[in-house]
């Protein structure tokens, strides 16, 4: 019973950790481009739940100087993970942007259709 | 304040600033011309900022004016001082080589956005090397990286794209384990700034999250870092990016993942948790043997000189890393001044086979045929490389081989030293099979079109050249900083 409270305590990491295995499993196991990103999106945001969850403290305030409330949540992860968030956005719109030139020049985006063709240097 | 307080701030700022004006340039020559200038303006500020560290200890910069540690902390210190010489420096070289050459490869509507990039990854490499906030770093990693990606996917050959996708795979995975390594650390100890950091984790000592966060970064930064086996991304991505983007990485990029190895495995985590008792030397020891080897033996059956080079920066990174497994004083000593050797080294032969192809357009070994006959300059170039690659006594490459030898002696590991001296003799192999058809072959392409490549880009490859003797022979700047740094690094240990 321990054992099970201890699991259902923190279940917040479980869902980080599913999150993570999962987005890095969809990236190495997948051959079609776009979903590599997808899992590659999936395994960055799981990071953000990582920072969050730590973060929150139960029955703690936003940090405003207040005398009645004297627990306070710890805002800073909220900001790193913005500036994370936005380094996110910025490596999926690269990465499509990449598989669209990919598209274009080798008119699939399958690695077990690109990787066979082979160019005279 | 004066401006030389501001220093360290304007680092990072000058090329992040050059960036968004290139960025609003049409014409490439303006945008380059901006580029040039930023660059040329980096090695004086990194110039006097090493000598005020040598001289007056580090130095402590506050963004903002907020304190650390609850600021960004930008803090140089002689390790930092030594690789933010050894990026700017670099990136000088390059810029007046960088103008006829981008003019040859890239069309000219792209070539403002590749200075902007270039200057974003610019950004983005010294921002790493001299910030003190562990979040800092992940965010000047991306900015460097995703410039990187660009700026590799815009080679001519359309496999150019592929290797820049397979690297955005691997070196987002890569920053994001870094990213999980960090998150660890700030939920045991709540902080970021890395002489905090250092602190605390010291009075925590090796719990089970703190070394949960070790092994993430460390897996994070050898991603970046190219260490065998996690290296397949590199080849490709030099062999297909432009000539300049080969030289300008492979001379900086994994250099500056090598510095944030150094900066956690020494100083963060402190050499006491992570070399006694983890088996992280033996581990480091084995795959930088194996990369040593595996990466050299793989080059010798190389068709294509760019991606032989390649291969041989893979094996190089062994070097390095076999001297921060050493972790003694003689073998650290050779890793760190193997970073700055290799650089030079490595960017001279990278420059040497870019005039090629600006001339012949083609970097396969056969059109290198008879070659050194109408580019005497540049092939006596790549062959002085060579050499040091292989570690000729004369040469900056024997510099690194002997400080690293007499480091293993130190441990009383003689096989070691035998392993040294073999996996030197490879690179004997796909040296001499280049030099001995640059120079001994008959002359394959006869048009009057190939000779010597423009001044501008034969002399900042002549003073790489000259540079890998002169360090060579003279090792008391180079040897004499890194032994001061590496003094720095293994405080912790005795």
């Amino acid at each position: 019973m321990a054992v099970f409270s201890e699991i259902v305590s923190h279940y917040n990491h479980w869902i980080t950790i599913f999150l993570m295995v999962s987005g890095l499993y969809i990236v190495v196991a997948r051959g079609n481009m776009v979903k590599k990103l997808v899992g590659l999106s999936l395994f960055q945001t799981s990071v953000y739940l990582l920072y969050l969850s730590p973060g929150k403290i139960l029955g703690g305030t936003p940090p405003i100087l207040d005398p009645n409330f004297a627990v306070y949540s710890n805002p800073l992860p909220h900001v790193l993970m913005l500036t994370a968030i936005v380094v996110g956005v910025a490596t999926l719109a690269l990465g499509l942007a990449l598989v669209v030139r990919i598209n274009e020049e080798y008119g699939t985006i399958e690695e077990d259709e690109i990787f066979p063709v082979k160019d005279d240097e | 304040m004066t401006l030389e307080q501001q220093l360290p701030a304007l680092q990072v700022i000058l090329p992040l600033f050059g960036a968004l004006i290139c960025a609003l340039m049409r014409r490439g020559s303006l945008a380059w011309g901006i580029a040039l200038g930023v660059s040329f303006a980096m090695p004086v500020i990194s110039g006097v900022l090493l000598a005020e560290v040598l001289s007056n200890g580090p130095i402590s910069y506050h963004l903002g004016g907020w304190a650390p540690p609850w600021g960004i902390e930008y803090r140089v210190d002689t390790l930092g001082a030594y690789l933010l010489m050894l990026i700017s420096a670099i990136g000088a070289l390059i810029m007046p080589y960088a103008r006829a050459s981008v003019a040859r490869e890239i069309s000219a509507d792209k070539q403002a956005w590749f200075y902007t990039m270039y200057l974003l990854c610019l950004t983005g490499l010294l921002g790493i090397a001299i910030t003190g906030d562990a979040f800092n770093i992940f965010v000047f990693l991306e900015v460097s990286s995703l410039s990187t990606y660009v700026l590799i996917a815009m080679g001519k050959d359309r496999r150019a794209l592929l290797s820049a996708y397979q690297y955005l795979i691997m070196g987002t995975i890569g920053a994001t384990f870094y990213v999980i390594g960090i998150g660890l650390l700030y939920s045991v100890t709540g902080t970021l700034n890395l002489v905090d950091l250092t602190a605390r984790i010291s009075e925590i000592g090796p719990s089970r999250p703190v070394l949960a966060a070790l092994a993430f970064l460390e897996v994070g930064i050898s991603l970046k870092l190219a260490l065998f086996p996690l290296h397949v991304w590199l080849p490709n991505a030099y062999a297909y990016a432009p000539s300049v983007v080969t030289a300008f990485l492979a001379a900086t990029a994994t250099k500056v993942a090598v510095y944030l190895y150094l900066r956690f495995l020494f100083s963060v985590f402190g050499v006491s948790v992570v070399f006694k008792g983890l088996p992280v030397p033996e581990i480091l020891l084995a795959l930088s043997i194996a990369a040593m080897f595996g990466a050299s033996l793989v080059a010798v059956f190389q068709d294509n000189i760019k991606r032989m080079l390649a291969y041989s920066s893979v094996a190089q990174i062994g070097y390095i890393t076999l001297g921060i497994g050493l972790a003694n004083k003689m073998g650290l000593t050779g890793g760190v001044v193997h970073l700055i050797n290799h650089a030079m080294m490595k960017g001279a032969l990278f420059m040497a086979i870019g005039a090629v192809v600006y001339r012949v357009g083609s970097a396969r070994l056969e059109d290198f045929a008879g070659i050194g006959r109408r580019m005497p300059l540049t092939m006596a170039v790549f062959t002085l490389g060579g050499l040091s690659i292989i570690g000729t006594p004369g040469t900056v490459g024997f510099v690194s081989k002997w400080y690293l030898a007499v480091g293993a002696l130190d441990k009383g590991w003689w096989w070691l030293m035998f392993l040294l001296v073999a996996s030197s003799l490879v690179s004997v192999v796909y040296i001499g099979r280049v030099v001995e058809v640059i120079w001994f072959r008959p002359l394959l392409h006869t048009g009057t079109t190939v000779r010597e490549v423009p001044l501008a880009m034969l002399v900042p490859m002549l003073l790489l050249a000259t540079a890998t003797i002169y360090f060579g022979i003279d090792t008391t700047l180079t040897a004499g900083i890194a032994g001061r740094a590496v003094d720095m690094l293994l405080a912790g240990l005795s």
